[in-house]
């Protein structure tokens, strides 16, 4: 019986690296998502006063949103609307990808939901975000 | 020893399981990766000062 246990040990401890490795990291450095990162950071810099102003806000399910449109100067609501709209098409594509370079497109809407917790939780003071429950608050 | 050999075929078939296990959805992983990709979106990491959770340290 002790020959029996020390091989499932050993079967076991070989086992562990193989679980480690699978724990590690995703691969998000493939060209589709550089680029989508290039393009929303490049982007930031017009959303962000939009942020500050309560404007637009960080919703729970990964995306944004054009919350107040009165906090915009008619003039530029337009604009807004659209780089809401483009933000919001990059950011799906960014989840379809990230899935997809790691084998599991089935993966998408999980990997949204981590985005949409880790955005709210890097979000400013004074940028509003959405709770679990659909309520927006103010950092 | 068929007996024993039953046994290791169970073992063999429960970490089998483990590994089907792995291919779930890793969410530490995905955490990381987020939180790497908000970082350069938002530009983050210089200056910034890390929220009261501690984050580890990430390795370049």
């Amino acid at each position: 019986m002790s020959i029996l246990i020390r091989r499932i040990a050993t079967v076991l401890a070989l086992s562990l690296p193989l679980a480690a490795v699978a724990q590690g990291n995703l691969e998000i450095n493939t060209p589709a998502i550089t680029s989508l990162k290039g393009a929303m950071q490049s982007r930031h810099g017009q959303l962000a006063p939009y942020y500050a102003s309560g404007a637009v806000g960080i919703a729970r399910d990964g995306s944004i949103v054009l919350r107040d449109a009165n906090a915009i100067p008619l003039a530029q609501r337009q604009t807004a609307t659209g780089l809401v709209a483009a933000e919001n098409n990059d950011r799906a594509a960014l989840y379809r990808e990230i899935a997809r370079a790691n084998g599991h497109p089935e993966w998408e809407a999980e990997v949204r939901s981590t985005f949409g917790q880790r955005w709210a939780d890097k979000a400013q003071p004074g940028w509003f975000v959405q709770n679990a429950a659909g309520q927006w608050s103010q950092k | 020893m068929r007996i024993h050999r039953m046994i290791l075929l169970a073992a063999a078939l429960g970490l089998s399981a483990c590994v089907t296990i792995n291919i779930y959805f890793p969410a530490a992983a995905a955490e990381k990766a987020a939180d790497k990709i908000i970082d350069e979106v938002w530009q983050l990491k210089d200056g910034a000062k890390p929220p009261a959770g501690a984050q580890p340290k990430e390795t370049k």
